[in-house]
């Protein structure tokens, strides 16, 4: 058993973390009807930057979090603000492949920059023991921020006006348009907010795994499999995707070998596109 | 949307440029003459469901892995060549009919997500099948005993054949009555539907189509290499490259999807040449202007021109 609180212990850990990474690109999924290549790439940019300023001017990753989170939300306003709203109605393929085009663009300026070495904030915590389970300090730090994080944007989304208008343009476009909403600056604000919260999962993965811009698209797939898993666009359904992708990942992990893990999540995502297209905690009707 | 003559001459033209590089050419300018023409048999291929149909399908690169791979263990189990190229083709057809029948149900962005991910799991599942794929590290195929010439060559004049048969389906289809049920599907499923348009077979059919001429590049790409592994087969870089090739030709005509490819393809080996360090971020620059300033294809330029308007 003692086993099974190890794997049940790291799956939600994982799983917090999941969370965190995927919340943004469900909600600018949900909102803008745009699946975000380029969030991937946020998280490694959010990651590296906390890392150059730890390591160049000694700056701890804490600092860096509001910083991070400020950049990266100019960056994605900016983005969507000029190019993706020229097109933000069209097909998926165009907007898939526009933002696409926008990833490898962002990818190859950071691999040019800071090159594909992993890196990784080094705090050094130590670890404490809970009984049979063992818990690493700076990954228990991490899940706990990583929470925190998402649940802030929850609170944003449900006690601002901002996060009121968002909703209400999720909900229904015109007839937020007809409330006197402008669309188009909602659109740009989540993205940007997709892009903050990239970034600041970005700075929690630099100070727990080793980060490169190889893994890009892997923290893509994660975002794809927790937005489908749990439902779009809400963010009790990123926590729900990011939780039980977790657990499937560790349990997987420890039956049928690490490689499995990455497999098992897909496998997951795909029985349940098939079966409950709207995610487990989704809202019905939303395509 | 039926081509005109401008089509077939365009395609003409292309097809003999490309097959008539090995007489006053080096063997760099056959190798890209042959994938120019492997990715415009891609792209074509793509057209019948992302074109034809209007589903955003990302799962060219898996049509193409497995195909690489079923080619590739089949010839190293002493299959010949060509027969192997064959049972990959058909095994490849096989397997994406199943798998049409069951993500198709799915529509918009959650097909084109879904589809993406049957690239990654067919990846992950073939790395680390070791026993069957060699795993991470690949495999290697017997290489062929001709002079390097020849063997480029050899691989030109197979790439531009599986072009051609790309082609003819594709002139096949718009003509008939798949071609015109998938423009129903395209512009209204549910009308196509309620008109007596058998849906799901039509799109199984498309789908298929999309995979079997993938197959078979596939499988010749890896003979003509003598050595593949999973990260090269199954490239998200590529599952994505293909749909932009056909949408800068002009996604749903016939000569479209070729012209984009060699388009793309020539771009991109200026880039690779010029630009080493910067050639993503180029490619990634093309890719945002086709969708601004040409998301109806370079074709779209030519028809504006001689009708007088979009057609």
């Amino acid at each position: 058993m003692a086993i099974y609180s190890q794997i049940l212990a790291n799956g939600l850990m994982l799983g917090a973390l999941y969370a965190c990474l995927a919340v943004g690109f469900s909600l600018v999924w949900g909102v803008l009807n745009v699946i975000n290549m380029l969030h991937g790439s946020f998280i490694i940019l959010g990651g590296y930057l906390t890392w150059f300023a730890w390591h160049g001017w000694g700056i701890h990753p804490i600092v860096m979090l509001p910083v991070v989170g400020a950049l990266l939300f100019a960056l994605g306003f900016a983005l969507q603000k000029l190019v993706i709203n020229r097109v933000v109605s069209a097909p998926v393929l165009t907007t898939l492949t526009l933002t696409f085009g926008l990833d490898m663009i962002l990818y190859n300026v950071m691999t040019y920059w800071f090159t594909a070495t992993p890196r990784r904030v080094q705090l050094d915590l130590g670890a404490v023991s809970l009984g049979p389970v063992t818990l690493p300090v700076d990954r228990l730090v991490g899940t706990a921020l990583a929470l925190v994080l998402t649940l802030a944007l929850y609170a944003v989304m449900r006690g601002s006006n901002i996060g009121r208008a968002i909703v209400a343009v999720r909900m229904d476009r015109s007839a937020a348009e007809l409330m006197g909403i402008r669309t188009e600056r909602i659109y740009a604000i989540t993205f940007g907010i997709g892009a903050l919260m990239a970034g600041v999962a970005g700075v929690v993965f630099a100070s727990v795994f080793p980060i490169t811009t190889n893994v890009t698209g892997t923290y893509l797939g994660k975002a794809f499999v927790v937005c489908v898993v749990g439902g779009l666009g809400s963010v009790p359904g990123a926590l729900v995707g990011g939780l039980v992708l977790g657990l499937v990942e560790s349990l997987a992990g420890h039956w049928f070998g690490p490689q499995q893990a990455i497999t098992a999540g897909f496998v997951l995502m795909l029985a349940i596109l098939l079966t409950r297209p709207t995610g487990l905690v989704g809202v019905r009707g939303y395509e | 949307m039926r081509s005109g003559p401008l089509a077939y001459a365009l395609l003409a033209v292309g097809i003999l440029v490309l097959a008539s590089t090995p007489l006053y050419a080096d063997n760099y300018v056959v190798r890209t003459a042959a994938i120019v023409a492997m990715y415009g048999a891609l792209a074509t291929s793509w057209n019948f469901i992302g074109g034809f149909t209007g589903y955003p399908s990302f799962s060219t690169a898996a049509f193409f892995g497995l195909g690489c791979y079923v080619g590739a263990i089949c010839q190293r189990a002493g299959v010949p060549m060509v027969l192997a190229w064959l049972i990959a083709t058909l095994m490849v057809g096989a397997f994406a009919a199943l798998l049409g029948a069951i993500i198709l149900r799915l529509k918009g962005h959650y097909f084109a997500i879904g589809s993406i991910a049957v690239v990654e799991v067919c990846r992950l599942i073939v790395s680390s099948w070791s026993s069957l794929t060699g795993g991470g590290d690949g495999l290697n195929l017997p290489l062929l005993t001709w002079g390097p010439e020849q063997v480029m060559r050899f691989f030109l004049f197979v790439m531009l054949a599986i072009l051609i048969l790309s082609l003819i389906a594709t002139a096949l289809v718009d003509r008939s009555r798949l071609g015109f049920g998938l423009r129903c599907i395209h512009q209204n499923e549910d009308a196509a539907a309620m008109v007596g348009i058998d849906t799901t077979r039509y799109k199984v059919a498309a789908y298929t189509l999309s995979a079997v001429f993938c197959a078979a590049a596939g499988a010749a790409y890896a003979s003509w290499t003598g050595y593949i592994d999973p990260t090269e087969s199954f490239q998200i870089l590529m599952t994505v490259k293909v749909p932009v090739m056909a949408m800068l030709g002009g996604a749903g005509t016939l000569a479209g999807p070729f012209l984009g490819a060699a388009a793309f393809v020539l771009l991109e080996e200026v880039f690779w040449a010029n630009f080493l360090d910067w050639n993503r971020a180029i490619l990634g620059v093309v890719i945002v202007l086709l969708v601004f300033f040409l998301p109806g294809g370079l074709l779209s330029l030519a028809r504006k021109r001689s009708a007088g308007g979009p057609a």
